[in-house]
C-alpha cells in the first residue's frame, strides 16, 4: 500500500511541476503590466489594428481550411489506397518544417521567378507584404491541424449509418450533409479551433512574408526589439487575453453542442 | 420478386462465388450459414452497398446491378440497429421519406400504422441512446418499412437481443411480414429463427450456396454433410400447442406456459434429458416411459437414443451412468426433462 501511495505522490508532484511550468510565465506576463499602461496600450490604434488583423487573418485561414480541408479529410477517413500514409505525411509536413522555412518556401513559389508568382502578379495578387500573404501563410501552417481533427471525426461515424441512409434513398450528398457531417460536427469544430489557435500564434513564417501589415506577434517582437521587455508586455497581455476569451467561448460552444446532441 | 444470377463478389476479406437465387414477391426468405460464410456480404451486394464483380441482380423486374443503393428499392436493418444517434426516434423513422415522393396523408397513414404495430408511441421524442435493444430494433424496422421497399434486407436482426426481446422482435417480424406484403430476406445463423419465420431458405458456406429449398426440407433432408452438421439439432419435433402443452402423436409435453400459435416446434438439448430405471420421484414435469433404441460412443460420453411411442429422444450420459443403469438396446427406461429445458419456436 505504502509504495502505491508514494507512486501517487510522485505522479502528483511531477504534474504540479508541469502545471507551474506552463502557468507561471503566463501569469507573470498577465500580471506584470500596470493598469494605466494596459489602458494606454488598448487605446493605441496600432495595437488594436494588429490584434484585429491577427484574429481576422487566422479566422480566414480556419475558414479556408474548413472549406478545402473537409473533402480531403472525408476522403482520407473513408478510403483505403496505396500511398495513403504518404499523403498523410505530406499533410503533416507544415507541422515539422521550421517556421521561417515555411515563409521562404511560400515566397519562392509566389515570387517573380516562378510561373505561379507571375500568374499571381498578372492577376494583381500580391503575396509579399500583404494580408493575402499572411492568410496564405497561416492557412499553410494551420490546415494540418484541421484536417487531422476532421478526419478523426469522420472516422468515428460508423459506415453503417451511411449505408442505412443510402438504402433509405439518400444520395451520397444528402447522406453526407444529413448524417456524416452532423455527427462529425464537434470534431470539425474542434479542428477549426485548433487551426485558428495555431494560426494566431504563428510568427516565424509571417515575419518573412509580411512584416507589414503588422500582426500582433510581429508587433510584440518589434516592440521588444526596439523598446525592451516592458513595452512588449502590454501588447502581449492583450493578445493573450483576447485569444483566451475567444477560445473559451468556442470551447463552451462545443461543450454546449455535445450536451445538445 | 428478386433474382440473383451468378453473382460474384471479390473483396479482400470476403468473397461470394457464383451465387444464384430466386425469391418470389412477398416471400420470407432466410440466408443461413456460419459466421464468416458471406451472408452479410450477399445482403450488402443485393443492396448495392458493396460492388459485385460479375453477375446480375434483378429486383421487381428491374436490373439493378449497376444502380446505386438509393435507387434499388431496398431497405436494410442491421444487427446493431444503426439508428442515427443525432436524430430522435420519430426523425429516425421518417428519415427515408425525405427522399421519396409520398402524399402527405399517405405519410401520416404509414407513420401511424408503424408506430401502432411496433408500439413506439411513447418513444417518439427520445434519442436512440436511451432505448433498450428491443426498442432500438423496433425503431430500425419502422424506419426501414416506412419507405415501402420492394425488399427488406435483415442482417441478423435477432442475434444481439436478450431472449425476451428476441421473442418479441420475432413476433413483430412475423406480423409485419404478413401486413406489409414486402419481401423479407433475413440473414441468421440460428436455425430456429428460420423454422419459425421463413418459408424458404438457403444455406451458405464459404461464399457458396450449399442448399436452397423449403426450410423443412433443408432441415429434414440435408443434401450435404455441411448442411447436416449445420442444422443438426437434436430432440427437435414439430408439435401442436394445446394450452401449455405441446402435443406430438400421443405424447403431451408440459412446456410451462401458454403459446399463441397452434403449430410450432420444440427442442430439448440432449444433456437436459435424464434417464432412469424407475419412475422419477422429482419435480420434473415431463416423464415418459420408453425403450433404448441405440447407444453411440462419443468419447467422453455416450449418446443414447430412446424411443417413446415412436418418437426418438437423445440423451447424453457418462460411462459410469451407462453401467449403473445397465443401458443396452431394448431395455425399458424412464426419461425426464424439465419444462424450462424446452426450447419452443
Amino acid at each position: 500500500m505504502k509504495t502505491r501511495e508514494l507512486f501517487f505522490w510522485v505522479m502528483l508532484a511531477s504534474a504540479a511541476v508541469i502545471m507551474a511550468f506552463i502557468l507561471l510565465p503566463i501569469v507573470q506576463l498577465l500580471t506584470a503590466p500596470s493598469l494605466p499602461m494596459l489602458n494606454e496600450t488598448i487605446r493605441d490604434r496600432e495595437v488594436l489594428r494588429s490584434i484585429w488583423l491577427s484574429i481576422y487573418t487566422a479566422g480566414c485561414a480556419a475558414l479556408i481550411s474548413f472549406v478545402f480541408g473537409t473533402p480531403l479529410a472525408y476522403l482520407l477517413a473513408r478510403t483505403r489506397f496505396r500511398g495513403k500514409g504518404l499523403i498523410e505525411s505530406v499533410i503533416d509536413l507544415p507541422i515539422v518544417i521550421p517556421h521561417p522555412v515555411v515563409g521562404i518556401a511560400i515566397l519562392s513559389v509566389a515570387g517573380r521567378n516562378h510561373w505561379i508568382g507571375e500568374i499571381l502578379a498578372a492577376l494583381g495578387v500580391r503575396i509579399m507584404g500583404s494580408v493575402t500573404g499572411i492568410v496564405t501563410v497561416l492557412t499553410f501552417v494551420g490546415i494540418p491541424f484541421y484536417i487531422n481533427a476532421a478526419k478523426e471525426g469522420f472516422e468515428s461515424v460508423p459506415v453503417r449509418l451511411e449505408k442505412v441512409s443510402r438504402s433509405l434513398g439518400g444520395s451520397m450528398l444528402s447522406t453526407f450533409f444529413r448524417i456524416t457531417f452532423p455527427l462529425a460536427g464537434r470534431s470539425v469544430l474542434v479542428g477549426a479551433i485548433m487551426c485558428l489557435a495555431r494560426a494566431v500564434s504563428e510568427f516565424g513564417a509571417v515575419v518573412i512574408v509580411a512584416y507589414h501589415p503588422m500582426i500582433a506577434p510581429v508587433m510584440i517582437y518589434e516592440r521588444f526589439e526596439a523598446y525592451g521587455l516592458k513595452y512588449s508586455q502590454p501588447v502581449a497581455f492583450w493578445l493573450v487575453f483576447i485569444c483566451l476569451v475567444l477560445f473559451l467561448a468556442l470551447r463552451l460552444l462545443t461543450l454546449y453542442r455535445k450536451k445538445g446532441g | 420478386m428478386i433474382k440473383v444470377e451468378r453473382l460474384t463478389v471479390d473483396l479482400e476479406e470476403f468473397h461470394l462465388c457464383d451465387i444464384s437465387l430466386s425469391v418470389s414477391g412477398g416471400e420470407f426468405f432466410v440466408l443461413m450459414g456460419p459466421t464468416g460464410a458471406g451472408k452479410t456480404v450477399l445482403l450488402e451486394a443485393i443492396a448495392g452497398l458493396i460492388p459485385s464483380k460479375s453477375g446480375r441482380i434483378i429486383i421487381g423486374g428491374r436490373d439493378v446491378t449497376r444502380l446505386p443503393p438509393e435507387k434499388r428499392g431496398i431497405s436494410i436493418v442491421y444487427q446493431d440497429y444503426a439508428l442515427f444517434p443525432h436524430l430522435t426516434v420519430l426523425e429516425n423513422i421518417l428519415y427515408g421519406l425525405h427522399f421519396h415522393r409520398v402524399e402527405k396523408e399517405e405519410k401520416q397513414l404509414r407513420r401511424r400504422e408503424l408506430v401502432t404495430q411496433l408500439n413506439l408511441g411513447h418513444l417518439l421524442h427520445r434519442f436512440p441512446g436511451t432505448l433498450s435493444g428491443g426498442e432500438l430494433q423496433r425503431v430500425a424496422l419502422a424506419r426501414a418499412l416506412i419507405v415501402r421497399p420492394e425488399v427488406l434486407l435483415l442482417d441478423e436482426p435477432l442475434s444481439a437481443l436478450d431472449p425476451a426481446f428476441r421473442e418479441e422482435i420475432r413476433d413483430a417480424l412475423r406480423r409485419l411480414h404478413e401486413r406489409w406484403g414486402v419481401t423479407f430476406i433475413m440473414v441468421t445463423h440460428d436455425f430456429s429463427d428460420a423454422l419459425s419465420l421463413a418459408q424458404r431458405a438457403c444455406v451458405i458456406n464459404d461464399g457458396r450456396i450449399e442448399q436452397t429449398g423449403d426450410v423443412a426440407d433443408i432441415f429434414q433432408r440435408p443434401t450435404s454433410r455441411f448442411v447436416a452438421d449445420f442444422v443438426g439439432m437434436k430432440n427437435c419435433h414439430p408439435v401442436v400447442f394445446r394450452k401449455t402443452k405441446a402435443v406430438i402423436g400421443g405424447l403431451e409435453i408440459e412446456t410451462g406456459r401458454e403459446h399463441e400459435r397452434v403449430h410450432g416446434y420444440i427442442a430439448v438439448r440432449p444433456e437436459d434429458v435424464v434417464i432412469s430405471k424407475n419412475r422419477f420421484d422429482s419435480s420434473m414435469r415431463n416423464e415418459f416411459e420408453g425403450r433404448i433404441a441405440g447407444v453411440v460412443d462419443r468419447g467422453f460420453f455416450y449418446e443414447v437414443e430412446i424411443l417413446v411411442s415412436n418418437m426418438a429422444f437423445v440423451s447424453l450420459v457418462t460411462k459410469s451412468a451407462l453401467f449403473d443403469l445397465g443401458i443396452t438396446e431394448g431395455v425399458p427406461v424412464w426419461i425426464a426433462f424439465k419444462a424450462t429445458a424446452i426450447h419452443v419456436f
